[in-house]
């Protein structure tokens, strides 16, 4: 087998070192009961040119060749080439966490320049050095502020990812801290301030909003992180769309921010893996959930970069640990800080232009559920979007994201996105077929 | 002595921002083929941002040449042996890397309708079926997205079938020689942590677990083989025990590289286990992540593994939502599919043959102990599987710790093994090889731990000032903790 570098005299001549005769002796102190009687029920081992066949066929079974104008956390962006090339690198791809600073500064002062990138780029004093990705971020940011705060209720906007709440249910159930939702204003698709002031009390440790939301609409920061700070609660701020942050006010008023990085060259891959973060104040750092890279000096006084503050972390404290996360995403964070070095400070806002300007292309003429402003994701009121979507897969196009499985109330609308690749093309293509159903749906140039 | 390495041509480099200067750039987008928006009008001027201060300002050359040189600061398993224990680290086969980046599905979106995701969905059908074949047990959830993520999910799904049965019960046992996650995860779950201590041989003390077990136990979590590389002999009667208690047993599945194609944790009594995909299946580290801990189960817990569920019906995989009883969603989409990918498609290149790499990882390990052994104190004796644990007790007399015997291997070439770690063995030096090391290398690694006991008789400053090859010497770590810097500005530091 070529992954086994050994030849058999080879392995005859370890076993005598070992004073063993037979592969088997390895295993013969096991408990009889505990062997497997039988061999592994898989097909034989295949060649690469076998398992390269397998993928590709099973690639084809996707959505080659078709455009799509799906958006809801995972966006499609175009990937700068260095981005694979820098991951590739294998002393990037095959090394572990680099808990021996000596031998891992190249992966420590990457994660460093990831941290500083991300404090820039949110308006936040400290960020993790990642986190497994946006969904599992927000429980983790939950539970910081219920140790900051010594609070135990979250409130959350119903505006944040349908997916995100499910986790965040899901991961806080069993500590003591009940997750209440608040509403969005049905006219402009923002927090509903007046939902969110009526279940404010000095027992909320966190309110939770998303901007860009949900729906694509930007949300009103300021006063949403006002009403939480009058209550004695913290203001969790959640991204989904990295490239937002290009050109939209950071959440400086929130004292945590969570978010997801996958627009920034991390393949949709569906669904994963990405790259989530959780940044902060300073006053808030030993409660930072994840690991975290500082900058020191070595014995000569040379400048150098460690994993930092681990006395937080579950190896060191066991059950008191802030978190029991151990893995996080480096390699991921690294396809991000690339594609931040590639953009730069004047490219991310140029790419981000592109953005609003495609998706104001596409919205142009069609009937929007809201009227909040937006960055690349708007939601369309189109009568039946399942009818919408199975006309355009005609096309070729991919549709938008019906939302009535998460929002009974929006069940005659959908989540449409457009990016910098999104042609005028495709998008024209998309109103034709809009024009074309039953109720045409370009209700604002013909009204 | 060092045969392995030679002190190399390391070049200095910047940080990003100290390269930056204004005006240089990376990229180039396309002209916009639509009209452009003035971003004010559209957002509102309150909700646009100014210049994104310190952000860098570098072009695509020195870009390519600032990340190629930090990489040549790591180390890493391409370079050699990496024998850190429990941390699986093999070599990572590249058609892995290059089958995730195959474009359909490289590009799926999570929301593409089930009629164009058919690929990705079989994908995970398959690598679920043969999860389940390889642990022996029924049913695979692969949402989690890391090892302490699938101990999470796992007891959380514990803790839903107690519920079901009417009483969640308040405690989990777990073994003093388990990883730090383990007791973390028990009480992010709701659950008192109880120590089970291990016996002098180094397994569970099987009179201290009896004492221990009451009507309040939820379960155990264990690993097997624990993390002195030792399966537990008892495993069969623990988990008789402790089913007749009414409790669940979890398996922590890290080491299950010692396993594979040996023995099957479903066949000796285990409920509810994780594997770390990017452990025993070869998916790369990647200097942290990202890996995959999917969770294997027995019937009794699959009505709550988490949503959505791939069926398979008339030839069609759909996603089946409708799971009263699920414990809900654990992450957002699916799991890190691109390491699925990674995973199944080393499970295909060993196929059948998979307990061959389990069988070479235990010869390793034993190959690497009987070398060791005569310079190094082995407080644990019985015979080891997949990993050893050493400790420093002779060198320690000297003034050597696990951790400059750690430190000094790196000038001979290797990464350190775990140090300090289980906490069980004083001074421990945990090794684990794994199957991918030659015959070549693993002697290399026994001279260079001959070499450094000598040196700690001889010269055990040599030892306690290691490493001294490398481009930075130990550092100040107490300082980082004490006085934290952790992100670069534009005037401190200059240096």
């Amino acid at each position: 087998m070529r992954y086994l570098p050994k030849s058999d005299s080879e392995r005859t001549e370890m076993l005598e070192a070992c004073g063993l005769s037979s592969l088997n002796d390895l295993i013969a102190h096991l408990p009889p009961e505990v062997l497997q009687a039988q061999a592994l029920e898989l097909p034989p081992g295949k060649s690469e040119y076998e398992i390269m066949d397998y993928f590709r066929a099973r690639g084809d079974r996707m959505a080659n060749g078709y455009a799509s104008f799906l958006g809801g956390g995972v966006y499609r962006h175009y990937r700068p080439v260095l981005a694979d090339v820098v991951v590739s690198r294998s002393e990037f791809l095959t090394s572990y966490t680099p808990y021996q600073a000596e031998i891992s500064q190249g992966t420590l002062m990457t994660i460093f320049e990831f941290q500083t990138m991300i404090c820039q780029l949110t308006g936040m004093e400290v960020a993790n050095a990642s986190m497994y990705d946006g969904s599992t971020a927000v429980p983790e940011a939950a539970l910081m502020a219920a140790r900051i705060t010594r609070r135990s209720r979250i409130l959350v906007a119903r505006g944040v990812h349908p997916e995100y709440r499910d986790v965040l249910r899901s991961s806080v159930k069993h500590q003591d801290l009940p997750v209440v939702e608040f509403g969005f204003n049905l006219e402009s698709g923002e927090i509903d301030l007046v939902d969110l002031e009526s279940k404010l009390d000095e027992s909320v440790a966190a309110v939770i909003i998303q901007s860009p939301n949900f729906f694509g609409v930007v949300e009103n920061t300021k006063a949403a992180a006002a009403l939480a700070h009058q209550h004695g609660a913290l203001l969790v701020s959640v991204f989904t769309e990295a490239v937002s942050l290009g050109l939209l006010e950071p959440p400086t008023d929130a004292d945590i921010v969570a978010g997801e990085l996958q627009s920034f060259a991390i393949s949709p891959s569906y669904g994963g893996p990405f790259a989530g973060v959780v940044a902060t104040k300073m006053a808030h750092i030993r409660q930072l959930p994840g690991r975290i890279v500082g900058q020191t000096t070595d014995a000569d006084g040379k400048r150098a970069f460690c994993l930092t503050l681990s006395t937080r972390e579950q190896h060191i404290r066991r059950e008191k640990a802030t978190s029991n996360i151990c893995t996080n995403q480096a390699l991921i964070a690294l396809m991000a800080t690339v594609f931040m070095a590639i953009y730069g400070k004047v490219g991310l806002r140029e790419l981000a232009m592109q953005n609003l300007a495609k998706a104001h292309y596409l919205e142009d003429g069609l009937e929007r559920r809201f009227s909040g402003p937006f960055f690349n994701e708007f939601v369309l009121r189109c009568g039946s979007p399942e009818a919408l979507n199975e006309a355009l897969l005609g096309e070729k196009i991919i549709g938008g994201i019906p939302l009535g499985r998460y929002y009974p109330e929006l069940a005659d609308s959908m989540l449409l996105c457009a990016t910098e690749m999104s042609s005028r093309e495709e998008m024209d293509s998309f109103k034709r077929v809009c024009a074309a159903q039953p109720e045409s749906l370009l209700a604002k140039t013909t009204a | 002595m060092v045969s392995k390495v030679t002190p190399h041509l390391s070049q200095n480099e910047p940080l990003l921002f100290e390269r930056s200067s204004p005006g240089k750039k990376g990229y180039q987008l396309p002209p916009l083929d639509v009209p452009s928006v003035d971003p004010a009008g559209a957002l509102g001027a309150g909700n646009v941002r100014g210049e994104l201060k310190g952000f860098p300002e570098v072009s695509e050359v020195e870009t390519i040449r600032h990340f190629t040189r930090l990489s040549t600061w790591n180390y890493a398993i391409d370079l050699g042996l990496y024998p850190l224990g429990s941390c699986t680290m093999k070599y990572n086969p590249r058609v892995n890397e290059a089958a995730a980046r195959v474009e359909g599905l490289a590009w799926g979106h999570p929301y593409q309708p089930e009629s164009l995701a058919q690929g990705a969905m079989e994908i995970m059908a398959v690598l679920e079926r043969y999860l389940a074949e390889i642990t022996g047990m029924d049913a695979v959830t692969l949402q989690p997205a890391a090892g302490a993520h699938g101990e999470f999910t796992g007891i959380l799904l514990m803790r839903a079938c107690l519920e079901s049965r009417g009483d969640a019960r308040s405690a989990i046992l777990v073994p003093d020689s388990s990883h730090g996650t383990n007791p973390a995860t028990a009480r992010m779950c709701g659950y008192e942590v109880v120590n089970v201590k291990s016996t002098s041989r180094g397994l569970v003390d099987m009179e201290h677990f009896r004492s221990l077990l009451n009507p309040s136990v939820a379960g155990i979590m264990i690993t097997n083989p624990n993390t002195l590389g030792l399966f537990e002999e008892n495993i069969s009667e623990i988990t008789r025990l402790l089913h007749d208690n009414g409790s669940l047993v979890y398996m922590d599945g890290a080491n299950m590289n010692a396993l594979a194609g040996v023995s099957r944790p479903g066949d000796f009594g285990i409920d509810v286990m994780h594997l770390n995909l990017h452990k025993t299946f070869s998916t790369p580290h990647g200097g942290g992540g990202p890996g995959a801990g999917p969770v294997a189960v027995k019937r009794v817990l699959e009505p709550y593994l988490p949503t959505p569920r791939i069926v398979l019906k008339d030839g069609t995989y759909r996603y089946d939502d409708n799971l009263p009883e699920s414990i809900g969603k654990v992450r957002a989409f699916y799991g890190n599919f691109g390491v699925f990918v990674r995973a199944l498609a080393y499970i295909l290149a060993h196929g059948s043959d998979l307990r061959n790499a389990t069988m070479d990882a235990l010869l390793n390990a034993n190959y690497l102990r009987a070398g060791i052994e005569p310079y190094y104190d082995l407080p644990y004796k019985d015979r080891s599987l997949h990993e050893v644990v050493f400790s420093d007790a002779i060198q320690t007399k000297l003034g050597v710790k696990t951790g400059d015997i750690a430190k000094r291997l790196i000038d001979y070439g290797f990464h350190p093994y775990t140090t300090s770690f289980p906490l069980i063995v004083p001074g421990a030096m945990m090794i684990e090889p794994t199957e991918t090391e030659g015959k070549q290398e693993l002697d290399l690694f026994i001279d260079a731990m001959a070499s450094i006991a000598k040196e700690a008789e001889e010269n055990p400053d040599l030892v306690r000032n290691a490493p001294h090859s490398t481009r930075v010497k130990r550092v100040d770590e107490v300082t980082a903790a004490r006085k934290p810097i952790v992100r670069w500005e534009a005037a401190a530091n200059d240096q």
